[in-house]
């Protein structure tokens, strides 16, 4: 038998089914690789008790024929989705040992329809950073290696845990959040698949709160098929999320493999930047073809306030979670440091419990919120976002489809390498994912290349809102033609 | 724009983090590498711009107001720091 961690979820659906092996038998074999990967430090949690609890119980439901589309695939959960009874921390020392007495909204959909909890994945604290390297547990390991090179990688992030996680098998498919890139710019860092959903698509219901404007959930995975497959569980309208959109969940995987013929394709002059290296370059121009191969027409377009949308976000994003954070307080969840008066209290508990990012953020957002400076920044930052959506809205209205773009303007660097002087340098690496959530829309990262070194590289593409079903149909194409990649095994 | 010492200071008490002297310069140096990165949307013509306040344009769905759940008390209070009765005990607030 082969290894079952290596299988797919579309392939591990079919072996459950014709009963090659079963659901506690897949579990077990990826609580063994687990186990064996603690280096990589992608897990925060393990939850072995709880998964083969879970796997029996999707092993009597298969046998009695209703297993539930997601019927025993071991999945790892972000820790910024609370899980009812098992610890939920967002990875910030604030939260210390919660335990959520509730369910979010997604992951419960998960469990309805039979998918087993193997941990919660490492991310960046508050999941506020795009290297994995700014959680309380310390940061994740990319599986990733440079060619004849042992230096460490990191697998991007926020949702660095879930990629690496994917990556390694260590799970078949994980949950993720992407407020600025942090489900796309963690699968291109890891050559595994990762879409973010139209704003919306997804219940916020039970994720702890980043940017609330901008945050939603999607999957990682390690094919398009699968990662559609997770979406239909994940996504659907939530009465607890008043920004949840009351619309059917269409069949996601029917998607794949269906025809892009005449799909019109544009390619955004703006991304190409000054100075974007040749490899990415070619990537993209490699995508485009393959696109334009299985009967896409190609059309350059123009999205001319595409610069403006990383310092954009950088006023939105900060603001919203300043106010979002301001519920740690030290005195209904979390740490508590003592103080001589209850002012005080908070402010060391705060000072105590939040990381340097997440501190900075909450301080940027706080001074653009403040008193005087509303106009000349928030407000500011949210006609400039109007602007950046129009762009957008302009494009489609001309007919085209879906956008494609690079995910990253360079390949997985070293922990410790970037954004130490500057926090502005890590930034930068959203900065070809963060006009799609400035704009609510959906965005596919899939894995498309490598570079000289032999990292993976991806490409992005941006689809009209509620159209992920194209983003599926064409990510398809696109893994087709360059193939799966899977990394060589070290740890 | 940018910060100086005072407004970091004044910042960071809003924000409710304590911040010790020996950290102002450094997060001064941050806050203003931020602030001289944003600094770029002022060339961004927003004159008639509405400012975006809803991602996608839609009527918020209101749920029937009605007590759906409760007497949850003890699950409430269940990861607080400190409680006594049910209830969250804070450093005393009133003489």
């Amino acid at each position: 038998m082969t290894d079952l961690t290596s299988l797919t979820i579309a392939e591990a659906r079919e072996g459950l089914a014709s009963k090659s092996f079963t659901a506690r038998e897949l579990t077990d074999a990826h609580l063994a690789a687990i186990e064996a990967a603690r280096v990589l430090n992608a897990y925060v949690l393990e939850t072995p008790d709880r998964a083969r609890e879970m796997a029996m119980a999707a092993d009597v439901k298969i046998a009695r024929g209703d297993g539930g589309p997601l019927a025993g695939i071991p999945l790892g959960i972000k820790d910024l989705f609370a899980t009812r009874d098992i610890r939920t921390t967002a990875c910030s020392k604030i939260l210390g040992n919660f335990i959520p007495p509730y369910e979010s909204t997604v992951t419960s959909q998960l469990w309805r329809d039979g998918a087993v909890l193997l941990g919660k994945l490492n991310n960046d604290e508050f999941a506020m950073g795009s290297s994995n390297e700014t959680s309380c547990f310390g940061p994740v390991t990319n599986p990733w290696r440079r060619e004849g090179s042992n230096t460490t990688l990191v697998p991007g992030g926020s949702s660095g845990g879930s990629a690496s996680a994917v990556a390694a098998l260590l799970c078949m498919g994980a949950t993720a959040t992407d407020t600025g890139g942090s489900i796309r710019q963690p699968a291109a860092f890891t050559a595994t698949v990762g879409i973010k959903p139209t704003y919306g698509r997804c219940s916020r219901w039970g994720i702890v709160a980043f940017a609330s404007s901008l945050d939603q959930a999607g999957p990682i995975a390690r094919t398009t098929r699968d990662a559609a497959i997770l979406m239909r569980s994940m996504a659907g309208h939530d009465p607890k999320d008043t920004t949840s959109v009351d619309i059917a969940v269409p069949d996601y995987e029917a998607a794949i493999g269906k025809s892009v013929k005449s799909m019109k394709i544009g390619i955004p002059r703006e991304y190409r930047l000054d100075g974007m290296p040749a490899e990415i370059e070619k990537l993209w121009s490699e995508g485009a073809q393959w696109l334009k191969a299985a009967g896409a027409e190609l059309v350059e377009v123009s999205l001319p306030h595409t610069k403006y949308a990383l310092p954009a976000y950088y006023i939105v994003a900060p603001a919203e979670a300043s106010s979002n954070l301001a519920r740690y307080d030290g005195v209904r969840y979390g740490l508590r440091d003592p103080g001589k008066n209850i002012i005080e209290m908070y402010e060391n508990t705060r000072a105590d419990g939040f990381g340097d990012e997440v501190r900075r953020r909450v301080l940027i957002g706080t001074y653009v919120l403040s008193a005087g400076y509303y106009d000349a920044y928030y407000l500011r930052a949210q006609k400039v976002r109007t602007l950046i959506k129009k762009d957008f809205e302009d494009c489609f209205a001309k007919g085209v489809n879906a956008i494609l773009t690079p995910a990253t303007p360079s390949a997985a660097f070293g922990i410790g390498e970037k954004g130490g002087a500057d926090p502005v340098e890590m930034y930068l690496n959203d900065i070809f994912t963060v006009t799609v959530n400035m704009a609510g829309l959906p965005g596919i990262a899939v894995p498309a290349g490598k570079d000289t070194q032999g990292l993976p590289l991806g490409l992005q593409l941006i689809g009209r809102p509620f159209d992920e079903e194209t983003l599926f149909s064409l990510g398809e194409v696109i893994e087709q033609a360059a193939g799966r990649f899977t990394a060589p095994k070290w740890w | 724009m940018s910060v100086d010492a005072t407004t970091v200071r004044r910042i960071a008490h809003l924000a409710r983090i304590a911040v010790s002297d020996a950290e102002v310069p450094h997060l001064q140096g941050e806050l203003n590498a931020m602030l001289a990165f944003v600094e770029q949307l002022s060339e961004v013509d927003i004159e008639g711009v509405e400012p975006m306040t809803s991602v996608t344009p839609m009527e918020m769905k209101k749920r029937a107001d009605v007590v759906n759940d409760g007497e949850i008390a003890d699950v409430i209070v269940r990861n607080a720091p400190d409680t006594v009765n049910d209830f969250f005990l804070v450093p005393k607030v009133v003489e």
